[in-house]
């Protein structure tokens, strides 16, 4: 039994958060009373806060919010509630599941998330307990899903390699048991587990202590040559090294993030950089030291300051990795050498090392519904009915059905077809290589729109596509709503951060295998100009690029934007071509 | 002394008859005849009720008279009240000593004491009486109700001929009363809700009767008996609406809803019109101009011919009439009757004969004038004659939802828009769907404030309030907090409201979210019936919290319903007895005493429609 954590003193006055923290009796608050008050449908702020680390959000649908406030009703106050799901992976149960609750509490859609996890939108407070209920009844939960804790760990899903995928996979599930919280609080709040006095000498939570992380941490895992989870992007990233077909160990980034804010240079995205090496059988005690040190070290006082990025570049790389060594006790060994292809999904059926079929299925921007002419949830369901492998939620925000043998192979293609659900090869590989994250209407922090309009923007940059016979060519393009940037795209070839309903910041130049940040392009643009500009850079690309040169490559290449090496750089010295 | 043509106003014919006649009548009939043929010259004209009174005048005994009056009035809405209150000003003028109360303020075991009663009261409900009225109308129709031949008494009932139950507490009040032996001072009026001629013919055959009891051969003086004093015009008053500005009309639930709720603020600025929490607003409505204009187009009728739209014979044009001055939605017995005489179809004559109520009920239900028009043509009546018999149209009432001491010059209101299918025809209610889809702001609406003695906050600032108001019930709720946020009062209050769903219905929720963080408004249980399986409303919220409220009601809470009648009140009422039993241990008799015993002391109110 660990003493309480004391954390180093720091400068500046802690953030509201951290009090809010240190009131909360780990994670409880108020919220048990909030659930129940019946004035309002949302909860007060301070328990919202707390409400993260449960795994869900308060948010109210924008699109109502000033009709609304004439006719005298709050906001149309609902919750979002993310399930975490390591590495993606969910039963054809579990789907089941997930595919019941959107439909009976949430707004009939299932969001796959940039993090392979799932959410779910439109849950009424009265129907809170009963979905979270429904939900650890199906071996799943949403306790730390969000919060400054460790997130979901990402892994690759990687249908290849059978046998590494399920070794890498492992480790990624033990990782986030290991890193979750141990507070009671998840237990008594919705599973009405009894209430437990915390002692006051005795530390709840031995590696996080009573305030948390200072932030949000998260961890992925990848395997080479497949960098679709970004790896550069997580705080704390792992890249799979293998040596003739074995899992040898891991190379350690660390310190990346794709969030800032605008008008604040200060803040930048930023890709994790490698320290060193180890074998698998240490990756969770270098993680829990990674994440100590952060908790230690990470600025408290400013929650924009707080990721452990700003950590890692205060204190500087080499701090970092002796600390670390330090706190392990042993030394990290030399980095080894890997090689990334791409970020994107491989499509379509592919026949796994262990004769399993695998199919990656297409869902743009992760929205699971039902339209008319494409039954997609409905589809998905009746899969998962007979499905005898697993589902994996892919960190592109798509679908792998998983582990089919070759007698369902059969049945499987049969529904997919019925539904019209298809590996997208109709669409451009643009479209194929999009990525949105939400914003409108649930998301309390867009700015515009993101889900709901990178699909209409896409229809139109496919006419010009099509002008330069480019419909094949793969452009990974990203847009997000805010500068948060949870569709990562600081690292989209081409990419969209909202600034104002209708307007973006248009950002070109990152690498296609996500090693190199992109750059801001033009400042403010509306679709006309947006369209405007791509027209004669795509044109361009079509007529000049060098055999196998990808957009990113090609725009730095011909000087439309300078190469960011670091993202420190991220804001400097804009392309002449911008003035 | 015998009359000649010299000493008299008379022709010889007329001298020759009144010889004949005078004679022969006893001293009472010549000293009624007196009043009698003074006040007829005072009617504007003859009526049904005072012709009636000719009739039943033998029926007046001699005895010994006081100028003792006393004035009963049962009212929920306040017609009856405001009527009792002008009657007591014009016998007072009259040098009457009249006793002025509300049934429920009566001591009954002084009722024997009592020479002269004047009854005034409404019916509610299906044929009930006011609340108000309950322990008097228990009492009277009840076995320990005395005998009253000493009583002299006459009835004025107000009710609605479109009801089953037309004026039916008053014609019970009548009947016990002889049944107890007390004699009719004048026989009983039954009013429509066009009301004020026949009352007014009521209070000129009343006072006769008790002048002439009194002896007293003093000519009646017109102003007093119809009670029109000068200044009144001038004032607005249900007779005399003001027209006010719609300042605001919004829907209050959200997208998605079922309902549609309008909450309206109208400025009085300029009527010196003074409300209290608790009143309700007459508003006159306009019928719909699509069915005005079908109705007229079905009796190819021509809209600009003017026709008389009152008795005193003020002409308007027809299309104008049937949009604001008389009802056409509504279908009444008494009119079907008139109409059958008015169509060649003989269909209509069959359904109206006696015997055949079931079916003309059944008939009326949902539908109106149109559907009337079309299933018994053929018709040849000129619009005159058919504008004629056809009702005014009423005011509406409203609970005025906004306090006045909160917002000087304006008054608020929560109108539930009824819409309804019937007879394969889209409908909707006259006033709610003139305020939900023509009144805009800028448009003005005729108004009159209509005072409610039995809905009013207790004096004591500090007395906790319970208020129970599901759907548009809300609104006097809304006007009690605005006024107690206004006096600064310390008492607690406790709300019910229920609706269908939380997300769209909760009407004025961000209201009662502030008042409830300042500290006005002290608990609030909501019940909304179609979030869930099992339909949960607002006396399943009573009943969870059944101890506190027996405890709130022991610390002497006045308890507040309003809003539906048919079942909402219903099931409070039941609710409230279930809880005194279970919480107080009371037997069914003694939890409904402590009901009672409450509405005679004012701590539980009801408005409900
Ligand atoms: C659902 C998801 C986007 C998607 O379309 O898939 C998402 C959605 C939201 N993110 Fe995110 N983030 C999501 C992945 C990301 C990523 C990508 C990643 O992690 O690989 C990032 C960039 C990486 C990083 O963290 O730097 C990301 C950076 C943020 C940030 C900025 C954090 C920062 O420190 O810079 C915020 C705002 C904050 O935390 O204050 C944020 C906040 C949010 C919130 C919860 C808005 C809020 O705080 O009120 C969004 C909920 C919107 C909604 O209505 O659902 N989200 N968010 C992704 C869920 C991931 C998961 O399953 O856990
Ligand atoms: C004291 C008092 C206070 C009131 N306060 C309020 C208030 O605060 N808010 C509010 O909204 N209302 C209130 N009302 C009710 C209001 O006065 C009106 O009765 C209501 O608005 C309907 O009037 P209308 O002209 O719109 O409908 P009308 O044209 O008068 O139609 C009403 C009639 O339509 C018929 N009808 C209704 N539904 C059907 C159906 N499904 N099928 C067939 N026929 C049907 C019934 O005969 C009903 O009487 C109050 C009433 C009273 C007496
Ligand atoms: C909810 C309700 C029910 C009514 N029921 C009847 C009834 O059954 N019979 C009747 O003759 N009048 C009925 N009326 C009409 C009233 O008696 C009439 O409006 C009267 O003028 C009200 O007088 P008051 O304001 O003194 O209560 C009803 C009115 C309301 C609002
Ligand atoms: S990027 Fe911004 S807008 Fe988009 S989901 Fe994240 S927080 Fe919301």
């Amino acid at each position: 039994m660990t003493k309480k954590i004391v954390l180093p003193p720091q400068a500046g006055k802690p953030s509201d958060v951290e009090r809010i923290k240190l009131e909360s009796n780990y994670l409880r608050g108020s919220l048990a009373q909030s659930l129940t008050e019946q004035i309002s449908s949302g909860i007060n702020d301070d328990d919202n806060r707390l409400m993260k680390f449960h795994g869900s959000y308060l948010q109210d649908d924008r699109d109502l919010r000033n009709e609304r406030q004439r006719q005298k009703l709050e906001p149309a106050y609902q919750f979002m509630v993310r399930v975490r799901a390591p590495g993606g992976i969910a039963t054809p149960a579990q789907w089941l599941v997930m595919d019941d609750l959107a439909n009976k509490y949430g707004n009939g859609t299932l969001k796959l998330t940039t993090r392979q996890s799932f959410q779910m939108h439109g849950i009424l407070k009265w129907n809170m307990k009963k979905n979270v209920q429904e939900i650890n009844a199906a071996l799943m939960d949403t306790l730390a899903a969000c919060g400054d804790v460790n997130r979901n760990v990402m892994c690759n899903p990687n249908p290849y390699q059978s046998d590494i995928h399920a070794e890498v996979y492992e480790l990624a599930r033990e990782l986030s048991e290991y890193l979750s919280p141990r507070t009671q609080a998840y237990h008594e709040i919705w599973l009405d587990g009894e209430k437990v006095v915390n002692s006051q000498e005795v530390e709840v939570e031995p590696m996080y202590g009573e305030l948390y992380l200072p932030r949000k941490f998260k961890i992925g895992l990848a395997v080479p040559p497949s960098n679709d989870i970004d790896v550069f992007s997580q705080d704390l990233g792992m890249i799979a090294i293998l040596e003739d077909d074995q899992l040898v160990g891991f190379n350690i980034a660390v310190g990346g993030g794709m969030g800032m804010t605008h008008g604040d240079a200060a803040t930048y995205p930023q890709l994790a950089r490698v320290i060193g090496f180890c074998t698998p059988d240490k990756i969770i005690e270098v993680a829990e030291k990674v994440i100590t040190i952060q908790r230690d070290y990470g600025n408290r006082s400013v929650r924009k300051y707080a990721r452990f990025k700003y950590t890692v570049d205060t204190k500087g790389l080499e701090w970092i990795a002796s600390e670390l060594n330090n706190r392990l006790g042993w030394d990290l060994e030399a980095a080894r050498a890997y090689r990334f292809e791409h970020n994107g999904d491989r499509y379509g059926w592919i026949k796994g090392n262990d004769g399993k079929w695998h199919y990656t299925l297409f869902i743009e921007n992760g929205r699971v519904r039902d339209v008319d002419g494409y039954p997609l949830m409905t589809g998905l369901r009746e899969i998962a009915n007979i499905h005898t492998g697993d589902f994996r939620l892919s960190p592109n925000q798509n679908l792998v059905i998983s582990n089919v043998t070759s007698q369902k192979k059969k049945e499987i293609v049969e529904l997919l077809e019925r539904h019209n659900m298809t590996d997208g090869a109709h669409h451009s590989a643009l479209r194929r290589s999009s990525m949105s994250c939400v914003a409108f209407p649930t998301c309390g922090l867009a700015m515009a729109e993101a889900e709901r309009y990178l699909p209409l923007l896409v229809d139109k940059i496919e006419v010009l596509l099509d002008e330069s016979g480019l419909r094949d060519k793969e452009i990974v393009i990203r847009m997000s709503g805010c500068p948060n940037g949870c569709s990562r795209p600081a690292l989209g070839e081409i990419a969209f951060i909202g600034k104002a309903p209708g307007k973006y910041n248009m950002y070109v130049g990152a690498s296609f295998a996500g090693d190199r940040l992109n750059k801001i392009y033009r400042e403010n643009v509306g679709e006309e100009e947006i369209l405007a500009l791509l027209k004669p850079l795509l044109a361009q690309y079509a007529k000049e690029r060098l055999e196998g040169e990808h957009f990113g490559d090609f725009v730095i290449r011909s000087g439309h934007v300078n190469a960011v090496q670091n993202g420190l750089d991220f804001h400097d010295e804009v392309a002449s071509t911008n003035a | 002394m015998t009359l000649q043509v010299m000493n008299s106003p008379f022709n010889e014919q007329q001298v020759a008859l009144l010889n004949q006649l005078l004679p022969a009548l006893t001293e009472t009939q010549q000293i009624w005849l007196g009043g009698y043929l003074s006040a007829r010259q005072i009617e504007k004209t003859p009526s049904e009720s005072s012709s009636t009174a000719v009739l039943e005048a033998q029926e007046i005994v001699e005895k010994v008279i006081t100028k003792e009056v006393t004035i009963l009035f049962g009212s929920q809405t306040g017609n009856a009240q405001a009527l009792a209150g002008k009657l007591t000003k014009n016998l007072q003028a009259k040098n009457f000593n009249v006793t002025l109360t509300s049934m429920n303020d009566f001591k009954v075991n002084t009722l024997k004491k009592i020479d002269n009663l004047l009854l005034i009261v409404s019916t509610h409900g299906e044929g009930d009486p006011p609340d108000t009225a309950l322990p008097f109308y228990e009492f009277l129709l009840g076995k320990r109700a005395p005998r009253l031949e000493n009583l002299q008494y006459s009835v004025l009932a107000l009710g609605d001929s479109s009801y089953e139950y037309f004026c039916h507490t008053g014609k019970e009040f009548d009947e016990r009363l002889l049944e107890l032996g007390a004699k009719q001072l004048s026989p009983r009026v039954d009013c429509d809700l066009d009301f004020d001629e026949p009352a007014e013919e009521w209070f000129a055959t009343v006072l006769v009767a008790l002048n002439h009891l009194q002896g007293s051969h003093s000519a009646v003086d017109q102003q007093a008996v119809t009670g029109e004093d000068a200044s009144a015009e001038a004032e607005y008053s249900r007779t005399n609406p003001f027209k006010a500005e719609i300042l605001e009309n919004l829907n209050l639930n959200g997208r998605g809803s079922n309902k549609e709720t309008r909450h309206i603020e109208l400025s009085l600025e300029g009527s010196n019109l003074q409300f209290e929490p608790g009143d309700s607003l007459g508003v006159y409505p306009q019928n719909d101009p699509e069915l005005v204009d079908a109705l007229i187009a079905e009796l190819s009728w021509n809209g600009d011919d003017p026709v008389a739209v009152n008795k005193q014979g003020t002409f308007r044009p027809l299309r104008e009439a049937l949009l604001s001055t008389v009802e056409i939605t509504v279908l009444t017995k008494p009119l079907l009757q008139k109409l059958a005489e008015l169509t060649a179809n003989p269909a209509l004559k069959e359904l109206v004969v006696a015997g055949k109520e079931r079916e003309l009920k059944d008939y009326m239900y949902g539908r109106d004038l149109l559907d009337v028009v079309r299933d018994f043509a053929p018709w040849q009546v000129p619009a005159c004659e058919f504008i004629a018999i056809l009702r005014k149209i009423p005011a509406r009432l409203y609970s005025i939802a906004s306090s006045q001491k909160a917002n000087p010059d304006e008054v608020h209101l929560t109108v539930g828009t009824l819409r309804y299918e019937a007879h394969d025809r889209q409908r909707l209610g006259v006033c709610s769907g003139e305020l939900a889809l023509r009144a805009q702001p800028g448009d003005h609406l005729s108004v009159y404030v209509q005072s409610n003695q039995n809905f009013r906050l207790p004096a004591n600032p500090n007395t906790p309030i319970i208020m129970i108001g599901p759907g548009t019930g809300i609104a006097p709720f809304r006007a009690f907090l605005e006024e107690r946020e206004e006096i600064g009062a310390e008492g607690k209050t406790w709300l019910f409201f229920g609706d269908q769903h939380y997300t769209t219905d909760f009407l004025y929720q961000t209201e009662w979210q502030r008042f409830a963080k300042e500290g006005i408004l002290t608990q609030i249980d909501v019940a909304f019936s179609r979030d869930t399986a099992d339909k949960v409303y607002v006396q399943h919220r009573m009943l969870e919290k059944s101890q506190e409220l027996f405890e709130w009601l022991e610390e002497g809470a006045v308890l507040y319903v309003c809003g539906d009648e048919k079942h909402m009140a219903a099931d409070v009422h039941d609710t409230l007895e279930t809880i005194l039993q279970d919480e107080g241990g009371l037997n069914a008799k003694e939890a409904a005493d402590y009901l009672a015993e409450m509405q005679q002391q004012k701590r539980y109110q009801r408005d409900v429609y």
